[in-house]
C-alpha cells in the first residue's frame, strides 16, 4: 500500500508538472486578429505604429503573442489544422523555409494592393512581405568599456577583450562572423559556408570563445545583459540597442562592422481562418505612413521604399542602411538559410551540448 | 433429508435467500466505491496512460517517408542494397518528388532524411524542384546529374528503411547509435554523439542535488523536530514560504544573486575576498545551487515528519546507558530517520531528473538536462520522434533506478510521515 501511495505521489507530482506546461485553449472571437512577433522593444514599436492604429481604424481587437522564431510552432498549428496566429513576423530564412515547407500562405500581391517592386527584397519572397531591414550587430557599454571592439575579429580576441560575450543561441550570423573573424572576406562567406569544411571551420573558430559565451534567445536579453554587466560585449539587434539608449538612458555603442543585414517579414500561416483580416492588416502595416512612423520607436529600415522619404531625417543615421554603416555590412543570404537552416541548427545544437 | 437441508437456507422476510441478498448489497457497495474511484481512474488514464502510451508509440513509429514517398519506398522493397537501385526505382522517385514539389511536402521528406544524412534536405528539395520539370526517362542518370546524392547508396538505404512505419532509429540515436549504409548498427560519429553524455549528466546532477539537499536539510529537519513548538513553527514557515513561491520567481532570484555584478559577487568584492567577479551563473555551480534551493523542502519535509514520530526518550535511554552523544545519535536516532531520508531523497531525485526551467535559466549549454532536449525537439525542431525517444529512455531509466532503489532500501521502509 505504501508502495502504491508513493508511486501515486511521484506520478501526481509529474502530472502536475505536465498540466502546468499545457497551453491554454485558444480563445476564439469574431473581430479579433492575433499577431505574433519577437517581443520587447520591437513589438512595442509595432504596437505603436501598426497594432493600435489598425485596431482603432477597424475596431478590431488585436491579441499579441511573442516567439523566438520557432517555425516549428507554426508547423504544429498548420498540421493540427488549428491556426491561431493570423499574422507572424518571420525573419528571412524562416520566410523561405516556411514557404518551401508549405506552412506559410503564398502572398497574393494583388489582394494586398501594394507594388511588390517597392519592397526591398520583395521579389525573393513568395510567402511574405518585407516589413523592416534590421542588423545583427555587436554592441558594448561605453561607460564600462571606453575603447570597445572595432572589428569582428575583436569579438573572438580573448586577450584583447577578456570577459564574457553574448551571442544568439542560433547558428545564424554566428557562423558567418566566425568565418569573417577567421579571415574570410565578407563577400565570400556564403561560398565558404556552403561546404561542410567551411561549416567545420566556423565551428572551430567558435570553439575558441565557446566557454566565454553567454547565449541569449530573446531579443530583449542582450541590452539587459549589457546593463547588468554580465557581458563585455554582445550581439544584438540594432533597434534594441537604440531603444535602450533612447528610452533607458544607456550609453551603448554599436560596432558597425560585418553587421548582418536581414529582413523581417509579415507572413500568414497556411489555412488561417481569418485570412482576409490578415491581408488587410499586412496591407495597412506595409503602407508608407505607418512604416515611416515605426522608425520613431525603433531604428529599423522600412521595408517599403516609399516610406524612406517620410522618415524623420534625424532618425536616418541610426538606420542599419545608413551610408556610414554599410561599408563592410554582411548581407545575409535568405536562400542559404532557408535551405540549410534546419541542418545547421541541428549541428549547432550538437556542438553546443558538448 | 435433502429437502430439509434446502428449507434450512436462511432467507429474508420476502423469501429471497440471504446469500443472494448479501451479494446484491455487496455489489451495490462495490459499484458505489467504483463510482467514487472512476474520476481518478479517468484522470490517470487521460493524463498518464494515454500521453505516455502515445509517447512510447511515437518513439518507435515514423511513417513520414512511407506517406510522403510511397512509390519509392514500395519500389525499394525488392532492392538488395548492394548496388544502386534500378531505373524503376528512379522513376518512382521522380513521381514522388513531382508530387512532393506540388504539395510542398518535399522539404518535409528531405528533413526526415536529413536526420540521418546531413545535407540531404537541400539536395532533396532541389531535386524535387528539378524533377518537377522532367517529362520522360531514363530517370536514373537524370537524377544523379541533378544531385549526386542519388548516386550513392546512403540515401537509398534510408529510404528503404523508411518503408516500414516502425523504426528503432530514434531510440538508437538517443543512445548515440545509428545505422550505417549497410543497415548495421554502429556508434554515432563524435559530432552527433551527445546523448549518453546528457543522460549521465542528468543522473549525476540529480544525484549531486539530492546529496546536497540531504546534507543541508537533515540538520535543519533535526532542529525543527527538536525545538519547542513555538520556535519551530516560525522556522517551519521560513522553510515553507520559499516552497510556496513560484519556481520561476525563485530561479530568477538566483539570477539576481549570482550574476557577474550580482549581490554575492559585489559583496565578496567589497570585502576584498575576490578581486575579479567569480563565475557563479550560467554554469554548473549556479544550476546546482538553484536546484538545491528549490528541492530542499522536498527532502526536508519527509525527514522532519519522520523525526517528529521518534520519541526523545530513545536517545535519553541510550545516553543514560553510557553511549556518547554521537554514538547515541548514530546508533539509536539516525537509523530511525532512514525511512524519511529514503522518501525525501527519492522524491527529490525523481523530480530532479525532469528539471527543465532552472537549468535553462541559470545553466550554461553544457548543464542542460534531458528535458531541455525534449523541449528543444518538441518546440524548436518539431522532431517528435527524438523527443519521444528521449522521454521513453528517461522513463525507462527512472523505473530501473526505482527498482534498484527498492531492492537496496526497500520501498516498504519508506515513510512520508
Amino acid at each position: 500500500m505504501k508502495k502504491c501511495l508513493l508511486m501515486a505521489g511521484v506520478l501526481t507530482a509529474a502530472g502536475m508538472a505536465v498540466a502546468l506546461t499545457m497551453p491554454a485553449p485558444p480563445v476564439m472571437a469574431g473581430d479579433q486578429l492575433n499577431i505574433t512577433s519577437w517581443g520587447g522593444a520591437y513589438q512595442v514599436s509595432q504596437r505603436k505604429a501598426y497594432f493600435e492604429p489598425y485596431a482603432k481604424e477597424n475596431s478590431t481587437k488585436i491579441t499579441e503573442e511573442e516567439y523566438n522564431g520557432e517555425i516549428a510552432k507554426i508547423r504544429a498549428m498548420v498540421e493540427a489544422k488549428s491556426v491561431t496566429w493570423d499574422v507572424v513576423d518571420v525573419d528571412s530564412g524562416r520566410a523561405i523555409q516556411g514557404c518551401a515547407e508549405g506552412v506559410l500562405e503564398t502572398i497574393d500581391w494583388s489582394k494586398l494592393g501594394l507594388d511588390r517592386s517597392k519592397f526591398t527584397g520583395g521579389d525573393i519572397y513568395d510567402c511574405a512581405v518585407p516589413t523592416i531591414l534590421y542588423a545583427t550587430v555587436i554592441a558594448y557599454d561605453k561607460d564600462k568599456l571606453p575603447n570597445g571592439p572595432t572589428t569582428i575579429a575583436d569579438v573572438f580576441d580573448l586577450k584583447k577583450f577578456p570577459g564574457k560575450r553574448g551571442l544568439q543561441k542560433d547558428p545564424f550570423i554566428n557562423l558567418e562572423w566566425a568565418l569573417i573573424a577567421d579571415g574570410v572576406p565578407v563577400k565570400d562567406v556564403y561560398k565558404v559556408l556552403s561546404t561542410q569544411a567551411g561549416v567545420d571551420r566556423a565551428f572551430k573558430k567558435l570553439d575558441t570563445i565557446k566557454k566565454d559565451v553567454v547565449w541569449w534567445e530573446a531579443g530583449a536579453q542582450p541590452p539587459q545583459m549589457l546593463a547588468d554587466g554580465n557581458v563585455v560585449m554582445t550581439s544584438a539587434w540594432n533597434g534594441r540597442i537604440y531603444d535602450a539608449n533612447k528610452n533607458s538612458g544607456k550609453h551603448f555603442e554599436i560596432m558597425w562592422d560585418a553587421q548582418g543585414l536581414d529582413w523581417d517579414l509579415w507572413a500568414i500561416p497556411k489555412g488561417d481562418p481569418r485570412m482576409d483580416d490578415a491581408y488587410k492588416f499586412i496591407a495597412f502595416a506595409s503602407s508608407p505612413g505607418p512604416q515611416a512612423d515605426q522608425t520613431h520607436w525603433i531604428s529599423y529600415g522600412p521595408g517599403n521604399q516609399d516610406a524612406i522619404a517620410k522618415v524623420d531625417p534625424a532618425i536616418l543615421p541610426n538606420l542599419p542602411t545608413a551610408p556610414d554603416h554599410i561599408h563592410n555590412a554582411l548581407l545575409t543570404d535568405p536562400q542559404f538559410w532557408g535551405d540549410k537552416g534546419d541542418d545547421l541548427r541541428q549541428q549547432f545544437t550538437a556542438w553546443l551540448a558538448k | 433429508m435433502s429437502s430439509v437441508a434446502l428449507d434450512q437456507i436462511p432467507r429474508t422476510a420476502d423469501g429471497v435467500p440471504l446469500k443472494v441478498r448479501l451479494r446484491q448489497a455487496e455489489r451495490r457497495r462495490q459499484l458505489k466505491a467504483m463510482g467514487l474511484v472512476v474520476p481518478l481512474y479517468l484522470v490517470i488514464l487521460l493524463a498518464f496512460v494515454v500521453p505516455i502510451g502515445v509517447m512510447l508509440f511515437n518513439s518507435v513509429h515514423d511513417d513520414t517517408l512511407l506517406t510522403l514517398m510511397p512509390k519509392t519506398t514500395a519500389a525499394l522493397q525488392s532492392w538488395d542494397g548492394k548496388d544502386l537501385p534500378d531505373e524503376a526505382v528512379y522513376a518512382a522517385l521522380v513521381e514522388d518528388l513531382k508530387l512532393g514539389w506540388k504539395d510542398k511536402t518535399a522539404a518535409e521528406a528531405g528533413k526526415r532524411i536529413n536526420y540521418e544524412l546531413p545535407g540531404a534536405r537541400s539536395a532533396v528539395l532541389s531535386s524535387a524542384r528539378h524533377a518537377a520539370k522532367l517529362t520522360q526517362g531514363p530517370y536514373k542518370q537524370a537524377m544523379i546529374d541533378i544531385a549526386p546524392i542519388w548516386g550513392q547508396r546512403d540515401i537509398w538505404s534510408i529510404l528503404k528503411r523508411g518503408g516500414s512505419a516502425f523504426t528503432p532509429y530514434y531510440l538508437l540515436r538517443s543512445l548515440d547509435f545509428q545505422y550505417d549504409v549497410d543497415g548495421k548498427i554502429i556508434a554515432s560519429p563524435p559530432g552527433n554523439a551527445i546523448f549518453r553524455d546528457i543522460f549521465s549528466r542528468t543522473l549525476i546532477m540529480s544525484l549531486g542535488v539530492t546529496a546536497m539537499t540531504l546534507l543541508l536539510g537533515y540538520p535543519v529537519a533535526y532542529l525543527l523536530a527538536s525545538l519547542p513548538l513555538r520556535i519551530s513553527n516560525l522556522l517551519m514557515i521560513m522553510v515553507l514560504l520559499p516552497f510556496w513561491t513560484s519556481l520561476l520567481v525563485r530561479t530568477t532570484a538566483w539570477v539576481v544573486l549570482l550574476q557577474q555584478h550580482g549581490v554575492i559577487n559585489d559583496l565578496l568584492m567589497t570585502l576584498h575576498i575576490i578581486s575579479q567577479p567569480a563565475d557563479l551563473i550560467f554554469n554548473r555551480v549556479g544550476t546546482v545551487v538553484a536546484m538545491t534551493h528549490i528541492q530542499l523542502p522536498f527532502t526536508l519535509l519527509p525527514i522532519y515528519s519522520v523525526m517528529k514520530t521518534i520519541s526523545p526518550s530513545h536517545v535519553r535511554a541510550a545516553r543514560s546507558l553510557g553511549a556518547g552523544p554521537f554514538y547515541a545519535f548514530w546508533r539509536v536516532y539516525f537509523p530511525q530517520t532512514v525511512p524519511g531520508i529514503a522518501a525525501g531523497c527519492l522524491l527529490t531525485f525523481i523530480l530532479c531528473l525532469g528539471y527543465y526551467i532552472t537549468p535553462a535559466l541559470v545553466g550554461g549549454p553544457t548543464d542542460q538536462m534531458v528535458s531541455y532536449f525534449v523541449a528543444l525537439y518538441t518546440n524548436r525542431e518539431l522532431n517528435w520522434g527524438m523527443a519521444s525517444a528521449l522521454g521513453a529512455i528517461l522513463l525507462a531509466a527512472t523505473l530501473i533506478l526505482y527498482y534498484v532503489y527498492n531492492k537496496i532500501i526497500g520501498v516498504d521502509r519508506i515513510k512520508l510521515g
